[in-house]
């Protein structure tokens, strides 16, 4: 809701809808639509099972949702740019190997392993941001490769094996510390700074504004005097360390390092940007979209399986649900033409 | 003229939430075979966690658990991974069942070390979790594993290939599942130490992984074959991978002269043992593995006795080309014993 504070400018996607009345603004929010959702999935569940509306239950969605929210806060930047990260999800795998490794068998102090790991996941990121911007090449085709590039070295490294027996620290953030009657995961309180700190970066910060710039037209933010490709390689890296984090974030949740993981969190991250309302042309959405769009998700699969409906309706519900939200970003950007 | 458009796609957006409820509704109101229906005294919840929603050895051990679940008079709530190794995905149904107050879980696990964490979690809770056909590691995460012997199951067709080799000099391919698999490496040592051979013997000339997958099966075999044409015999970790290897095999007319075993016993592949396509199959039984699991938490709802320790589920060599001193059952015992 920051965006509502800043003025107009002509290079944010809003910029024409700073409306009179706050009633007004608020309904013209793009997360309004999400967000009316959200409320509406959650008062469906509290009436349908008893379990769903305690505190414990909602802290126990957010822990659920935290990693694949992470790795979509950097997803959300790199669709803003009008890209796509297909990569995400065997990145954070092979970040998550790689500190798992290094603190557990390698002799590697615990926070050095952590930083190692958020520095090979921005390198990936780096990568990425470079090939797409330097070469150029199409960010789908990129991180296609890159993909396949982390997936497999995540299984090489990890010898297939599971890593086991973490020191401590590296499952800090996985612990709970009690709020009244309900724990807290601490890993839970990091995701919701990520988004602010990112919600906040995008609206508030002549580097927000340069990455909604880009997404809406490269070409007119170079001759604006946008460095773009600088921009472009960064938000890519600042992706990559995000994934990092996502990484610390898994194995906290999950108390190993498994080289399994992450398969399917690409999509599933695009699939909460998508559900927050962000648009996959560039240009247009928000952070804190995403985090609805996360929590949309987790709503659904947490208030399901309470109502002990079986796990492959979740997959056809949260398929309907982005087609019916690609379809109304469609709708409403004909309309707006 | 926007702020209109935006006023619209929120209300868009709002609507389409309903909608879904709407068919949530629908999905629990038809309650076909999602087992979510409470039956009579239903207080007892019991949770059923598969590796996935799609394989046919997860839907017979579904099948098996609602069944006992009727009969045991409890609520029976089913979840599963996304795919075969979606640790996170299992990890977050352990979460939601134990919210959602469950007495006892039934789970095979995905990854059999990390889901472990999250099983002491629901243990501590007061939570009475049994591990299905696959065991944890180690298997004491769990109160109890109701399982096939997985050695035994691929000795079974190891001593069987040797019986029906009949002294020839054995060119064998094994078509294995993934590296560090324990079911799948069970069985393939099962199969080696059935046929009488250590790991590493010059008779084994071809080992690929398929991941119990047909086309996969069916490409490894294909390779094998470039590799040692003269393979004579194939140990396939399951009968899709079978079914693969004879696709491959019979592109190169090589179908009747050599002898793919395998484990699993599903229909498809009992059937394909009696069509003659594999020669024998080493079968086990997921809903009974199911049934004894969802009878285990009644009886902790009911007296409080946690089930412990490892319940041998019982497997039975499938084929109709007996062998002098291997003891098997004909297709007809296995078609009418087999899941999926």
């Amino acid at each position: 809701m920051t965006a509502t504070t800043t003025p107009p400018d002509t290079s944010k996607p809003y910029a024409g809808l700073t409306a009179p009345s706050t009633a007004r603004r608020l309904l013209t929010q793009p997360t309004t639509g999400p967000l009316v959702a959200l409320l509406l999935a959650c008062v469906f569940f509290s009436l349908s099972t008893e379990q769903f509306l305690t505190g414990g239950n909602f802290s126990l969605i957010v822990q659920q949702v935290m990693v694949v929210g992470t790795l979509a806060i950097g997803q959300t930047l790199i669709i803003l740019t009008a890209g796509i990260d297909l990569s995400c999800g065997a990145v954070m795998a092979f970040g998550s190997i790689v500190i798992a490794k290094m603190a557990a068998e390698g002799s590697l102090p615990p926070l050095a392993a952590i930083a190692l790991g958020l520095v090979v996941c921005g390198g990936f990121g780096l990568l990425n941001g470079a090939l797409v911007q330097k070469i150029p090449l199409p960010p789908f085709i990129v991180t296609l490769g890159m993909l396949n590039v982390a997936f497999a070295l995540t299984h090489i490294y990890s010898e297939e094996q599971t890593v086991t027996n973490l020191p401590g620290p590296l499952t800090a953030l996985g612990q709970t510390f009690p709020l009244g009657k309900t724990d807290i995961t601490y890993g839970s309180l990091v995701t919701i700074a990520l988004f602010l700190l990112l919600a906040y970066a995008l609206s508030n910060t002549s580097w927000g504004r340069h990455v909604y710039a880009l997404g809406n037209s490269p070409e007119a933010a170079r001759l604006n005097g946008i460095r773009t490709s600088r921009l472009t390689i960064g938000v890519y890296t600042v992706a990559g360390v995000l994934y990092g984090i996502a990484a610390l974030l898994l194995i906290s949740r999950t108390g190993v390092g498994d080289p399994q993981a992450g398969q399917t969190d690409n999509l599933d991250s695009i699939t909460a940007v998508v559900l927050g309302g962000t648009s996959l042309f560039g240009g247009r959405g928000s952070v804190l979209g995403t985090f609805i769009g996360v929590l949309i998700v987790g709503v659904f699969r947490n208030g399901l399986q309470l109502m002990g409906v079986a796990s492959i309706y979740q997959t056809l519900i949260t398929g309907v649900l982005v087609i019916l939200a690609v379809t109304v970003d469609q709708i409403s950007r004909r309309k707006a033409r | 003229m926007s702020r209109t458009t935006r006023l619209s796609s929120s209300l868009l957006r709002a609507a389409a939430v309903a909608g879904v409820a709407a068919l949530t509704l629908t999905a629990c109101g038809s309650g076909s075979g999602s087992g979510s229906s409470s039956t009579g005294s239903g207080d007892v919840k019991v949770g059923l966690i598969t590796k996935t929603d799609t394989n046919p050895f997860f839907v017979k051990m579904k099948e098996g658990a609602e069944k006992a679940a009727k009969a045991e008079g409890v609520k029976l709530m089913t979840a599963a991974g996304k795919f075969d190794g979606d640790n996170a995905g299992q990890v977050t149904a352990i979460e939601n069942m134990v919210a959602s107050g469950v007495k006892g879980i039934l789970i095979t696990p995905s990854d059999s070390k990390a889901i472990v964490p999250a099983i002491e979690k629901a243990k501590a809770k007061g939570v009475l979790v049994i591990a299905l056909d696959t065991p944890t590691e180690p298997q004491s995460a769990v109160d109890a594993l109701f399982a096939t012997d997985n050695v035994k199951a691929g000795e079974l067709i190891g001593e069987y290939a040797k019986a029906a080799m009949k002294g020839k000099a054995a060119k064998i391919a094994t078509l294995d599942l993934a590296p560090g698999v324990s079911v799948g490496v069970q069985r393939h040592n099962g199969f080696l130490k059935g046929f009488g051979v250590k790991e590493g013997d010059s008779s084994v000339v071809c080992s690929q992984d398929t991941g119990g997958d047909q086309a996969k099966g069916q490409t490894a075999m294909e390779n094998c074959l470039q590799k040692e044409p003269g393979i004579n015999v194939v140990y396939t970790i399951n009968e899709p991978a079978a079914l693969g290897a004879y696709t491959a095999l019979k592109a190169k007319g090589r179908e009747k002269d050599v002898l793919i075993v395998s484990v699993d016993g599903g229909c498809t592949g009992t059937q394909a043992v009696k069509d003659g396509k594999i020669a024998a199959t080493s079968q086990q039984y997921p809903l009974k593995m199911a049934a004894e699991g969802v009878k285990a938490v009644a009886t902790y709802a009911k007296d409080g006795k946690k089930a412990s320790g490892y319940t041998d589920t019982g497997v039975t060599l499938i084929t109709d080309k007996a062998q002098d001193g291997v003891t098997s059952k004909d297709t007809a015992y296995g078609l009418e014993n087999c899941w999926g």
